[in-house]
């Protein structure tokens, strides 16, 4: 009976772990591989010049100016991103949850629909928005008599608006996350903080938040795992510009294997996989139930 | 308390306006002359509305090229997924064979890894099988996805195990028993599955980039990237038309599945 079961339950699991070995794990270890040798592009047709060099490629990423200002921009990216996306994602299912009663799909269907739309597409419609004469948002403020700037030739408003762009695309994929988080919690709880007295701020300061806990940290967790790895917004705006104001990590390590790098790409990704592991990690100890 | 609805439906559709402006602007842009588009002030309506945007996507760009391109590798990838993530999944839920809380941990944890670690070698990989610039290469490292394994096993475990026993007392084999009894209850979650990997098929960007290198294998968003940093950066009326021609598909197709999209979003956040 049971070795019926093991011998059915390899043939299921075996397709996938066929392509899991070959597409996922082998690449981890290879690349890991890779990160420590001097491999280049055209060693591929002679593998056995390639030399070991240890740490000699992370050495050279941590030490290289673009990285540390494209880890410094990445930082800046999640540090103001992941907050912002969770706060409007959390007001958005609060509003939905308790405010909105008639259209409540309309709402939620419309919010997420930039989250299934193309980032490609997405950065090409927000070049035209943010462009400094005929664009769209600059045309909104000259109403209000303000005279908006070159967002994206800006040193200074260039990683903003990528800011702005990301929250507007992805607020509403942790929005459906909350929004569930919301329904979870009996009505009960809140109408025994109605009786107490406590205002609607105390009730969601003090009765809600606590019980969001998990969500909270569900959504942090998988938020700042994608906005540590962000590359397209930079790729397709501003080309990491201007003067590498945009420039990511992800993007960074792209270019290096665009000039053939491969060992120096490799370190750099890797670089990028122990902070998001890090960043995890700590997320996990702070936000875990007490 | 009128008041307050009210107030409340007021930031509801202000926010409405926000997400769908840039849409709106798209939309609207893609029927514009370069001309127009230029203008200072911007208009809202086209002055006078062309479709020459499009047909230069179609005669000059080969848009309906990319197009079935991007529907080809998505659907092979969909298929793959649902059939391979229901067999593993359906496997480390219900069945019991060594191994089976190691290989679910290691599944789990490439969730974490960032896509630029597994990469390089990847590339190297796919180059050295001969596969770069083929339909075969934009699809296989995609077959399978954590993601996909994880839902599916959620969804079986919430499955009562008196079916596959009742199943076993009638003489069906174990994989009659997944593929006859348990496979079909699962329909929910395979539609949400379905949906999100074709999106995501859709959308993907970094991989066809290095690995579609003539224009006869670009996807959408490949070529709508060339065309918006190459020499056609400046022809503002054919990115927002293929812009419009990337995203209308898909918000069709998510409108239409929307309740799959958002119910998988919030089983795989809570569980």
């Amino acid at each position: 009976m049971l070795r019926r079961q093991t011998a059915a339950a390899w043939i299921l699991v075996l397709p996938f772990v066929v392509l899991f070995l070959a597409f996922t794990a082998g690449p981890v270890l290879g690349s890991l591989g890779m990160s420590f040798t001097d491999i280049r592009q055209r060693d591929l047709r002679t593998p056995f010049a390639v030399e070991g060099v240890g740490f000699g490629n992370y050495l050279k990423a941590l030490q290289d100016e673009t990285f540390r200002k494209a880890a410094f921009n990445t930082a800046y990216f999640v540090v103001i991103g992941v907050p912002f996306t969770l706060v409007v994602a959390l007001a958005a299912a609060l509003l939905l949850d308790r405010g909105v009663k008639r259209f409540q799909a309309l709402f939620k269907v419309g919010y997420y629909l930039p989250v299934v739309t193309s980032i490609v597409a997405i950065a090409v419609i927000w070049r035209f928005v943010l462009a400094p004469d005929a664009g769209l948002l600059n045309t909104v403020l000259g109403w209000f008599g303000i005279d908006g700037p070159n967002w994206l030739g800006s040193k200074t408003w260039a990683m903003p608006s990528l800011i702005a762009m990301a929250i507007w695309r992805n607020f509403g994929s942790a929005m459906i996350i909350f929004l569930a988080g919301l329904q979870g919690i009996p009505q009960s709880v809140e109408e025994a903080g109605q009786l107490d007295g406590a205002s609607s701020w105390q009730r969601f300061r003090y009765l809600i938040m606590p019980l969001l806990r998990p969500t909270i940290l569900f959504t942090s967790v998988t938020t700042g795992i994608g906005y540590l790895q962000f590359f397209e917004e930079p790729f397709v705006m501003t080309q990491g510009g201007p003067l590498n104001s945009t420039v990511s990590v992800s993007m960074y390590t792209y270019q290096q294997f665009g000039f053939g790098n491969y060992g120096l790409a490799t370190s750099m990704a890797y670089i990028l996989f122990v902070v998001i592991a890090v960043i995890t990690f700590i997320q996990f100890r702070l936000l875990r139930e007490k | 308390m009128m008041r307050r609805t009210w107030w409340i439906y007021l930031i509801g559709a202000l926010g409405l306006v926000a997400v769908a402006a840039p849409f709106v602007w798209m939309v609207l842009g893609s029927f514009k002359t370069q001309g127009e588009l230029l203008r200072v002030p911007p208009t809202w309506l086209p002055q006078d509305a062309t479709t020459e945007n499009y047909e230069a996507l179609f005669s000059k760009a080969h848009f309906p090229r990319y197009f079935l391109n991007s529907g080809l590798v998505a659907l092979v990838v969909t298929a793959g997924n649902l059939m391979f993530c229901s067999m593993i999944g359906y496997a480390l839920a219900k069945l019991h064979f060594k191994g089976r809380n190691t290989l679910f941990v290691v599944v789990m944890a490439t969730l974490m890894i960032p896509g630029m670690v597994t990469f390089v070698p990847l590339f190297v990989l796919v180059t050295n099988a001969g596969l770069a610039n083929s339909y075969p290469g934009l699809i296989l490292p995609f077959l399978v996805s954590p993601f996909g394994v994880f839902l599916m096993r959620q969804f079986f475990l919430s499955l009562p195990d008196d079916l596959m026993d009742a199943g076993r007392v009638d003489g069906a084999g174990e994989l009659g028993i997944f593929a006859r009894i348990m496979l079909p209850l699962t329909r929910p979650a395979l539609a949400t599955l379905g949906i999100l990997t074709f999106l995501g098929s859709w959308n993907n960007f970094l991989w066809p980039l290095v690995i579609a290198q003539t224009e006869d294998k670009y996807t959408l968003p490949v070529a709508l990237a060339l065309y918006s940093t190459g020499q056609n950066a400046q022809n503002f009326g054919l990115l927002m038309a293929g812009a419009v021609v990337v995203v209308i598909p898909v918000l069709v197709l998510f409108l239409v599945f929307q309740r799959h999209v958002t119910k998988g979003i919030a089983i795989t956040g809570l569980k």
